[in-house]
């Protein structure tokens, strides 16, 4: 994912504070990849870089931990995040045939984000509203019995707020800059 | 007893937080169910409704948010606890039923019983849970308070005797509240059963200078939010178990460990922490004594085998989660190198009941083996989804028929999985075995943490295998070479199969690439792994053979097996539903005016057959995946 003008100050800055607010040790490694992650919404290369350099670890042992664990991600989120739930209920009620039909929507694979950022779609293991299965998470909004049919009525709620967008804010962005 | 003491301590503290609660109690009072299903559910709107309204008529009234009361199906929940009459609780409220509700019952003197699940308390006019068919066979003991409690704020707890087996047991010598726990024969609630006081004591012995206590939080199985509800709706209950047991070994520091994927008890477990300090539970000087604990959350980052203690201490020392060979056990050498006693949130919530009613009350419920209760979460094919709490030694039948009131109507049993994807999967015969440790782990199942999910006809027992499977594959942590590639291979096996693919000898393989693997795995993921396959083999070997043999999925589940048709005996040239219901376009207008599905581009989502008016009832799924007329071209 290429970093988008001023990205990279924000990055900087945001590793800066988090670790001038944790003790440099290799225990509180995981609490300060989860702050910078709530900072920024993902862990970018950069970030895992200057993380590793502070803590004088290799970054090798950064992104080992980082792939390790689930709630690390590595693309930024999208404007609207959705995540479907792969818990046992929801698997039983077709949760893959909902993911399949936001993936077809979206035109994304799964954990991946839109290349215009607007959307990223997860999965995620259980949410704990089994009652309502199959269940997606649409910007931390639970959206009980999601069918193809309510797949195809949250996009276009979605995408609605896109056009909204381009309205307010001309011009697309650019100025993309390569790390 | 001079004033310094712990019991005169805890009995000021008591009064204080009884007058408190007693000065709430003079007006109406409106609990709001708000764990994470009732807040899916809708209950914030249901709150901000209630509010609303009894602002808009100008009433003296109070809205909380309390936990979970465990009646999941019929979210969301409200209690009433008007003055004057006994605390009723309802159901599946909308903006309708609660303006209703505050008009009749708050503003009013109506409690509008039409609309009322049960009431709370014992009184002439409405039946209570405990008259529910439930009711029998449910006995509430770590989830009695929740969901009918005050869960942010320490003062409910309190007035309740919250807090007080703490107060009881640092009067006395910290080998009695060890005693009393070894005595009650407490089983570890993670799963594996191990006796909670054998462990502390083993680590008591072994600590010389530090001891840690670590609550095991990362509940992983999907399908399972049981600890969730405990942390969320009683925190305190939680906590008080481990600074007893900080007591009992001589612990000075305590960790949480909760699951990155729930937040809210992340939440209130940090809040009930700073209440505790704030009233001398936690800290130094415990109630006055020279005892110090204190407590700190540690937020999980997603990672199922987090849950084994030696990958969570690995973990928690900002590595990656891997379990290491044990001896050395946790309680000789854990966190930091430390003794460290480890136990379920569960397992910890018993501690603070059996310290205040005793040893021989807590092994007065369930069996002798396995004293106490279970907690499942109910999910799946059955009518009553939710939280339950039965005494060990309920059968699964009784769980399944009675509380969970049975199968929805048109629902087959076929199976009941326990365990979460660790365990197995349990058919109609195996019904009568009762839930403890043990007799469990006989079946071919085991107690796990405690989810349970119910299955019916429409639910394929191989892809149900492959589901687990795929969710232990991933969570594999790549130590071990039989879990990191067997897992994989055994995945690709179960693919294969439904996609109709292989042969019986398929099937051989399977079972002992599934029996390789749990002997040659260090940690109990991969030594459970293969345990939804093997019990799947052992009692639906049919329908694997189904699958093989003849390329057809009995429960018209798996995608490769299957294909939809609509019928044209069955279809109307009026209706015109499916063609729009169609994600794909794959549903065309024939020339007669009836609708056909183009085979290529449908994807098989089912939602065709959803939409079709049941009058017509004209899609239909075929397996093995031949059209009627293809069948008969080959005829020919």
């Amino acid at each position: 994912m290429q970093l988008l003008k001023g990205e990279k100050e924000e990055i900087l800055a945001c590793v800066k504070e988090v670790l001038g607010e944790n003790s440099k040790t290799h225990e509180n490694l995981i609490p300060i990849l989860q702050q910078v992650q709530k900072k920024l919404g993902y862990l970018p290369a950069l970030a895992m870089d200057k993380i590793a350099e502070g803590l004088k670890v290799p970054a090798v042992d950064i992104f080992s931990l980082v792939t390790f664990y689930n709630q690390f991600r590595l693309n930024p989120p999208g404007k609207h995040e959705i995540k479907v739930c792969m818990g046992t209920a929801c698997y039983m009620t077709g949760g893959d045939i909902t993911l399949e039909s936001f993936e077809r929507r979206m035109g994304i694979n799964e954990g991946e984000t839109s290349l215009d950022r607007h959307y990223s779609l997860d999965r995620v293991a259980c949410v704990g509203c089994c009652t309502l299965a199959p269940v997606a998470v649409i910007d931390d909004e639970v959206e009980g019995k999601v069918t193809p049919t309510r797949v195809d009525g949250i996009m276009l709620a979605l995408e609605e707020d896109r056009e909204d967008n381009a309205i307010e804010k001309s011009g697309p962005k650019v100025g993309a800059e390569d790390e | 007893m001079s004033k310094s003491d712990p019991q005169s301590i805890y009995e000021n503290i008591k009064r204080e937080a009884r007058l408190r609660v007693e000065s709430r109690q003079e007006k109406p009072l409106i609990m709001v169910g708000t764990a994470t299903c009732g807040v899916a559910a809708g209950a914030m709107q249901v709150k901000e409704d209630f509010a609303r309204e009894i602002d808009d008529k100008g009433l003296d009234a109070e809205v909380i948010e309390v936990g979970c009361i465990g009646h999941c199906y019929a979210e969301p929940l409200a209690i009433i606890a008007k003055p004057g009459f006994p605390p009723v609780c309802y159901g599946n409220l909308d903006d309708g039923l609660v303006h209703r509700l505050v008009e009749d019952f708050l503003a009013g003197d109506d409690p509008s019983y039409e609309y009322a699940m049960a009431a709370l308390e014992r009184n002439d006019e409405f039946p209570t849970f405990e008259d529910f068919p439930r009711g029998v066979y449910e006995e509430k003991l770590i989830l009695e308070h929740c969901g009918y409690a005050d869960f942010s704020k320490i003062e409910s707890y309190v007035a309740r005797d919250g807090y007080s087996a703490l107060a009881k047991a640092l009067s006395e010598d910290p080998k009695l509240v060890l005693e009393e726990v070894k005595e009650a024969n407490l089983r570890g609630r993670g799963g594996a059963g191990f006796p909670a006081g054998k462990k502390w004591e083993a680590c008591l012995n072994n600590g010389k200078d530090e001891i840690y206590v670590i609550c095991n939080g990362d509940e992983g199985d999907p399908g399972a939010f049981m600890d969730r509800s405990v942390l969320e709706s009683d925190p305190h209950l939680v906590l008080e178990g481990m600074i007893l047991c900080a007591y009992a070994v001589g612990a000075k520091q305590g960790y949480l460990y909760i699951r990155a994927e729930y937040p809210r008890a992340v939440e209130h477990v940090r809040k009930a922490i700073e209440q505790a300090r704030t009233k001398g539970f936690l800290g130094s000087s415990i109630l006055g004594t020279n005892f110090s604990f204190d407590l700190e959350v540690f937020q999980g980052s997603g990672a199922f085998i987090c849950g084994e203690a030696t990958a969570l201490v690995n973990s928690m020392e900002g590595r990656t989660g891997m379990p290491e060979s044990r001896p050395p056990r946790l309680v000789q050498q854990g966190f930091r190198g430390k003794p460290t006693v480890l136990n379920n949130v569960k397992t910890f919530a018993y501690v603070p009941l059996i310290i205040n009613k005793g040893a021989e009350w807590f092994k007065s419920i369930g069996t002798p083996e396995s004293p106490g209760t279970a907690v499942f979460s109910l999910v799946g094919k059955i009518n009553n989804t939710g939280l339950v709490e039965v005494p060990m030694g309920t059968t699964l039948r009784q769980l399944i028929e009675e509380v969970g009131d049975g199968l929805p109507e048109g629902s087959q049993f076929k199976a009941v999985q326990i365990g979460g994807p660790s365990g197995g999967c349990l058919p109609e015969s195996a019904l009568d075995v009762p839930i403890d440790f043990d007799s469990l782990h006989e079946a071919g199942a085991i107690m796990g943490s405690g989810g349970l999910v119910v299955m019916d006809q429409e639910d394929c027992m191989v892809a149900v295998a492959r589901f687990f499977l795929e969710f232990t594959q991933n969570e594999s942590c790549g130590k071990c070479t039989f879990c990191r590639l067997g897992t994989k291979h055994m995945l690709d096996i179960l693919t294969d199969i439904t996609r109709g693919e292989g042969d019986l000898e398929t099937l051989e393989h399977l079972k002992e690439l599934s029996e390789d693997v749990r002997d040659g795995s260090l940690c109990n993921l991969g030594r459970t792994a293969p345990n939804p396959v093997l019990t799947t083999l052992r009692y639906f070997y049919d329908e694997y053979k189904a699958h093989v043999e003849e390329g057809r999925c009995p429960a018209l589940v798996c995608r490769d097996l299957i294909l939809y048709y609509i019928k044209p005996a069955k279809c109307s040239k009026l209706c015109n539903v499916c063609v729009g219901s169609c994600p794909t376009e794959a549903i065309y207008t024939r020339d007669d005016g009836l609708k056909a599905i183009d085979q290529e581009k449908c994807v098989k989502c089912d939602n065709c057959r959803k939409a079709c008016p049941t009058e017509y009832d004209a899609v239909l799924r075929l397996s093995p995946p031949v059209l009627p007329g293809e069948k008969e071209r080959k005829a020919k």
